[in-house]
């Protein structure tokens, strides 16, 4: 069995996919940096200025973290489906399935790429949030971790979706459909205390829900699940993709004919 | 004989739908050779490269490059193969010299400006190296997969139907860089549907039908073997018989003797040239004709009258 693993591939190919996202890095970052905005806008001055403090913690600083977590998971994913999906629709996999690079590369050069290019954009985002808020980051190298893992985890994920995929459609119905009411009701905008019941407690099934808390807790200290239960959860999202792209490669599932 | 570089046995691949595309392909490549696999749309010559390449998982046979297993060892023996697929497909909104890089990386070799330079030169790319991909011809959008198929020097290359919708003068363009290649020592396997090219590129012919390969020859015994010419003379009177002079060749009559029908020749050219010199005979002899029509036998024929051949040895 060959073994070693084909770096110069991995590199080559996590270059490729961050030089195409500089290709056209003025759409890839103008437009979550402009949705962002308007969010701060919306809910950060005009709704927040009336809001009372949450838990201590003024509205608008409460939310920032969460308006991250939307941006990363909507980025990673859809930056990862597409950076794989794109070869299959274009045939151009031809390449990398003739290449020396196995699952390990391929994950690595695509996932890794998808995974910077959304921590290029949760910069320019949280650059962009002083403009609107006055926020502060209580655990920095925590907030840093836990950004770099959730865009891993749901880089994984997208990649898994752009594997699955056999059309545009799918490539968005998934984020549009699952994504985003998740991350909607995953406490974006509001801690678990100002749901009425079920929602209250209907909510602490939603994953959203523990890595909004995560990344809440790193910036404000404050969350409404306990921190390891957070982690936790997020790292079993993270194991399960994994595991998921290691099986689908072995049995080449709509990759190798 | 020297070890081959390309040895492949009982080679079977039936897709999920059911079609047998490869039903037992034993298949020998020499180091150096040009070898042209020669077989009409759905023969199975793609999924012969790509069960070979790493595209297609084989579902019986075993496939042994560079004396290795291509599956136990495939990091090995795919950094040593390079594939230049059938269709146009790479990122057309890419610059060219950055999909070349791009496939020298993949391929696990380190940067190597120089080289790459020399490709692009070599495939007359270097001025458009600049160029987005999509803005090329379609001549040269082959070349760029040509070029990227190169970037990391492979012995064995796979050219997947290199002329398929080409015009004649790109045709005989790709010809002139395979050509190069082979005195650079790259062993070829080329896949077409036209005779022509299998005769002017290959030493050695394969011809694959249905998944089977029907026979592995020298291309000039493979040449002599299958093509035919057929032409027909149509006179301005009718003839009763074949005048004694014209006795030479293989001819005969049709509608009463208004029509004579030359049949022979084969793949070299030789029923051609054989029907010109009949058209000056026929000239000198005094034969008038108000017309002249010839066919060069398709691969459809040639397989036609090698499945019959076969049939005959098997009865
Ligand atoms: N991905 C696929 N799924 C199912 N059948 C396929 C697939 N690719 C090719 N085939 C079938 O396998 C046969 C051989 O195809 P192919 O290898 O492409 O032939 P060629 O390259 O000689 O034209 C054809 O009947 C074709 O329809
Ligand atoms: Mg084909």
């Amino acid at each position: 069995m060959s073994s070693y693993m084909n770096w110069r591939g991995a590199y080559a190919i996590l270059r490729n996919e961050l030089l195409r996202f500089f290709r056209t890095a003025f759409g890839s970052i103008v437009s979550p940096v402009l949705t962002t905005s308007l969010y701060f806008i919306v809910f950060g001055s005009a709704i927040g200025s009336r809001m009372a403090e949450v838990n201590g913690v003024p509205y608008g600083a409460f939310i920032v973290p969460g308006l991250l977590m939307l941006t990363l998971l909507a980025e990673s994913t859809s930056n990862a489906s597409f950076g794989i999906y794109m070869p299959k629709f274009t045939g151009a996999i031809y390449e990398l399935l003739s290449a020396p690079v196995g699952v390990a590369e391929t994950v690595i050069g695509f996932v890794g790429a998808a995974a910077l290019k959304s921590l290029i954009i949760s910069a320019i985002i949280l650059v962009t949030a002083t403009l609107f808020v006055d926020y502060s980051i209580a655990h920095p190298v925590l907030a840093l971790g836990y950004i770099v893992l959730v865009a891993a985890a749901f880089s994984l994920f997208g990649f898994l979706l752009g594997l699955w995929a056999d059309g545009f459609e799918k490539l968005s119905i998934i984020p549009m459909l699952v994504l985003t009411p998740l991350t909607f009701l995953g406490g974006t905008f509001y801690s678990v205390d100002m749901l009425d019941e079920p929602w209250g407690t209907l909510v602490q099934v939603n994953p959203v829900f523990y890595l909004v808390n995560g990344l809440r807790w790193t910036f404000t200290g404050q969350s409404d699940v306990p921190i390891a239960l957070a982690f936790g959860m997020t790292l079993a999202f993270v194991a399960l993709c994994v595991a998921t792209i290691a099986w689908i490669f072995k049995t080449g599932w709509r990759l190798r004919e | 004989m020297p070890e081959p570089i390309l040895d492949i046995r009982g080679l079977e691949k039936t897709y999920k739908g059911g079609v047998q595309a490869l039903k037992g392909v034993d298949l020998t490549i020499r180091r150096g050779e040009i070898f042209a696999l020669l077989g009409p749309n759905g023969a199975g010559k793609t999924t012969l490269i790509g069960a070979t390449c790493g595209l297609v998982n084989p579902t019986g046979g075993s496939i042994e490059a560079f004396g290795l297993d291509t599956r136990k060892h495939w990091r090995e023996v795919r950094a040593r193969i390079g594939l230049v697929p059938q269709e146009l497909a790479t990122d057309m909104f890419d610059k060219v010299i950055r999909q070349v890089r791009y496939s020298r990386g993949m391929f696990g070799l380190k940067p190597d400006e120089a080289r790459i330079e020399e490709v692009l030169k070599a495939l007359s790319l270097w001025d458009k190296r600049d160029a987005a991909i999509r803005e090329l011809s379609g001549g040269m959008k082959r070349r760029v997969m040509i070029a990227k198929a190169l970037a990391h020097d492979p012995e064995l290359l796979f050219l997947d139907e290199p002329t398929a919708g080409v015009d004649v003068e790109l045709r005989r363009d790709m010809w002139k860089q395979i050509d190069a290649l082979r005195a650079r020592g790259t062993t070829i396997i080329l896949t077409t549907h036209y005779i022509e090219e299998a005769q002017e590129m290959a030493d050695r012919v394969g011809v694959i039908n249905k998944g089977e390969i029907l026979l592995v020859d020298d291309k000039d015994a493979i040449m002599a073997q299958l093509g035919s010419t057929e032409a027909h003379f149509t006179l301005e009177s009718a003839l009763a018989d074949i005048p004694a002079p014209l006795a030479q060749y293989p001819l005969h009559l049709e509608d009463d003797g208004k029509r004579l029908v030359y049949r022979g020749g084969d793949g070299t050219g030789a029923g051609k040239r054989e029907v010109a010199d009949l058209a000056k005979l026929l000239v000198q002899q005094q034969i008038a004709f108000t017309g002249i029509e010839t066919r060069e036998s398709t691969l459809e024929d040639i397989f036609v009258g090698l499945l019959e051949d076969r049939q005959e040895v098997a009865a």
